[in-house]
């Protein structure tokens, strides 16, 4: 089979002794210069499906195409083809940024004479030119992903498999991160399976997302698409007294399907739409039940995850509220 | 793209020998514990050169043999923890998705082994030289000395490889130190072979290859050049290094779980 940009996985499964399919038979594809967000909580199977597709763990069963070549015959065609920044970034300590280059662009061939402009190319491409000669001790969070990332680009590989790439990094650095990965898609054509936690992550960057629970996959398709299957909006409140809880359940569920179970705010599924809101208001009001909060949210990446598993995905909602507080 | 082993090889010993050097006390301390046990050794036995047939009248230079192979097991300890470190990190997996080849990390790895070994020796050397040791086999001998440094380096950093690709794990490799010291006492380190009057200590210090690596190390500074004593030496050095360095390849293919 010739090389191409795509991931292509059929039936994957892999088993863990003693313990659970930690991936149970997912089917996957990734087109061409397609950003692919992998979305799960944690345990889900997004790890273990990374590095099986980055040939750093046999499948059990089922077969994957990365860039054409099979994951279990052609494992070092695999890795000519691909980068990867998996889950921890893994650096030594005593190591510069530089140090670190050198010894990335050794080990992956690169030419003697192109190994030194290479690594000032992608110093400066991810903004660590000037930390470039200090120990990697000493960088933060954001800059050691950043040097992660830089050190998956040596060898150009036409896909990139990045591991949570932002798992606690700051704001700035995490949108920084997002920029340079969008670029590597858009402008070079890098095919990227990324794996996430984050819905905003997989909101803003993906093209395509995938959910994964348990380790199947139990949703894919645009942000946009997925969103759109669950259509109506939630209505979330929460009550001045604690002892108004039930009566706000009571009458919040005149208007719509309750969500979720557990959570500090009671919310329902506007069967109206946006347009049932000054209904649930008036309610509200002629029930005399007094609101600490109440805030209507669009469909989200969580409202699909708990829509096909029952749960809220960890982290989920972040900048997709509209938010009217205080209210009635 | 263009690459070799040679080039792998030494990229990854430039990277143990940057490590190893931007870590100080992985350097002093392997130079400062095995003299500090030499003073104390020599100062409290030296009344042992007073036994008939004791072949020299230095304690010094009988004991200077012992630092070589305590420098020794400092360096399975080093390659060991710096090996495991690897793995407990994550960055084995980051070299494991590279064209890197599994022979050039053990070699790269044991290359900074050498270099720190040979440090070590030339420190021992210069040592002995200052307190006055005439060492019997000359300069050459002093070349051979460093050319044993060597191999003995190779040999036990490749079982400290051995160890951290099998156990994956720092803390086991520092809890072995001490069992690997026991081999160390139980040798000729204090006594020649022929003088120890306890029989089941001379049956386990014949028995035990570390008295011929001590003593291989020892002819070359007291008594000059003796075939028997290099063979054996160098002989139990290289087969613990053939043992040791198949060991980690073994092991390093079942930690490289890569397709």
């Amino acid at each position: 089979m010739s090389e191409t940009n795509t991931i292509e996985v059929e039936q994957l499964v892999r088993e863990f002794k003693k313990g659970p399919r930690a991936v149970d038979g997912i089917d996957l594809h990734v087109d061409a210069g397609e950003i692919y967000g992998f979305l799960g909580p944690n345990g889900a199977g997004k790890s273990t499906t990374v590095l099986m597709l980055t040939t750093l763990l046999p499948p059990t069963s089922g077969s994957a195409r990365v860039g054409g070549y099979d994951v279990v015959a052609d494992g070092p065609k695999v890795r000519a083809s691909i980068g990867a920044a998996l889950q921890e970034a893994a650096l030594d300590p005593m190591l510069t940024g530089r140090d670190h280059l050198r010894l990335q662009t050794t080990l992956q061939c690169i030419a003697r004479a192109e190994r030194k402009p290479r690594s000032n190319e992608l110093l400066e491409r991810v903004g660590l030119s000037e930390a470039a000669d200090r120990k990697v001790g000493g960088y933060s969070g954001g800059m050691k992903r950043r040097l992660d990332l830089a050190l998956a680009l040596v060898h150009r590989p036409r896909l990139l498999f990045l591991d949570e790439p932002t798992t606690g990094l700051d704001p700035q650095s995490r949108s920084a991160l997002w920029v340079e990965v969008a670029r590597l898609a858009r402008e070079e054509g890098v095919t990227v399976f990324l794996t996430t936690q984050y819905l905003e992550e997989a909101d803003v960057l993906a093209d395509r997302v995938g959910i994964i629970d348990h380790g199947h996959i139990v949703a894919e398709g645009t942000p946009a698409a997925l969103k759109a299957e669950i259509g109506l909006p939630s209505v979330h409140a929460l009550p001045t007294e604690e002892g108004d809880r039930a009566r706000l359940a009571e009458v919040l569920a005149q208007f719509g399907e309750p969500l979720g179970d557990g959570a500090k705010d009671i919310a329902v599924r506007l069967r109206e739409g946006v347009s049932g809101l000054p209904a649930v208001v008036r309610a509200l009001d002629a029930a005399d039940v007094r609101l600490a909060h109440l805030e209507i949210q669009a469909p989200s990446l969580d409202d699909v995850f708990l829509a096909k598993t029952g749960r809220s995905l960890e982290g989920a909602g972040e900048g997709e509220s509209d938010a009217v507080e205080p209210a009635a | 793209m263009s690459g070799s082993i040679w080039a792998q090889i030494w990229a990854l010993a430039r990277r143990s020998i940057v490590r190893t050097i931007r870590q100080p006390a992985s350097i002093v301390f392997p130079l400062i514990f095995p003299m500090l046990l030499l003073l104390v050794n020599s100062g409290g036995l030296d009344a042992s050169t007073e036994l008939p047939g004791f072949p020299t009248d230095s304690f010094l230079a009988f004991a200077l043999a012992v630092p070589f192979i305590q420098g020794a097991l400092f360096s399975t300890m080093n390659a060991g923890t710096d090996l495991a470190k690897d793995i407990q990190t994550g960055f084995l997996n980051r070299l494991s998705l590279t064209s890197m080849r599994g022979v050039a990390l053990i070699a790269g790895q044991l290359a900074g082994v050498v270099v720190l070994g040979l440090v070590q020796a030339g420190f021992y050397i210069v040592v002995g030289l200052l307190v006055g040791v005439d060492f019997a086999s000359g300069a050459l001998g002093i070349l051979a000395l460093f050319g044993f440094a060597a191999v003995i380096s190779i040999s036990f950093g490749a079982l400290g490889a051995f160890l951290a690709l099998r156990t994956g794990s720092g803390e086991a490799i520092q809890g072995l130190f001490p069992l690997l010291f026991v081999f160390l006492f139980l040798s000729s380190m204090n006594t020649p072979r022929d003088l120890i009057g306890v029989d089941w200590f001379r049956f386990v210090a014949t028995a035990n290859p570390v008295s011929y690596l001590i003593e291989c190390v020892r002819s070359l500074i007291i008594t000059g050049w003796n075939g028997d004593a290099l063979a054996l030496g160098f002989g139990f050095a290289v087969l613990i290094g053939i043992v040791s360095i198949t060991l980690a390849t073994v092991s390093l293919k079942g930690r490289l779980l890569r397709t």
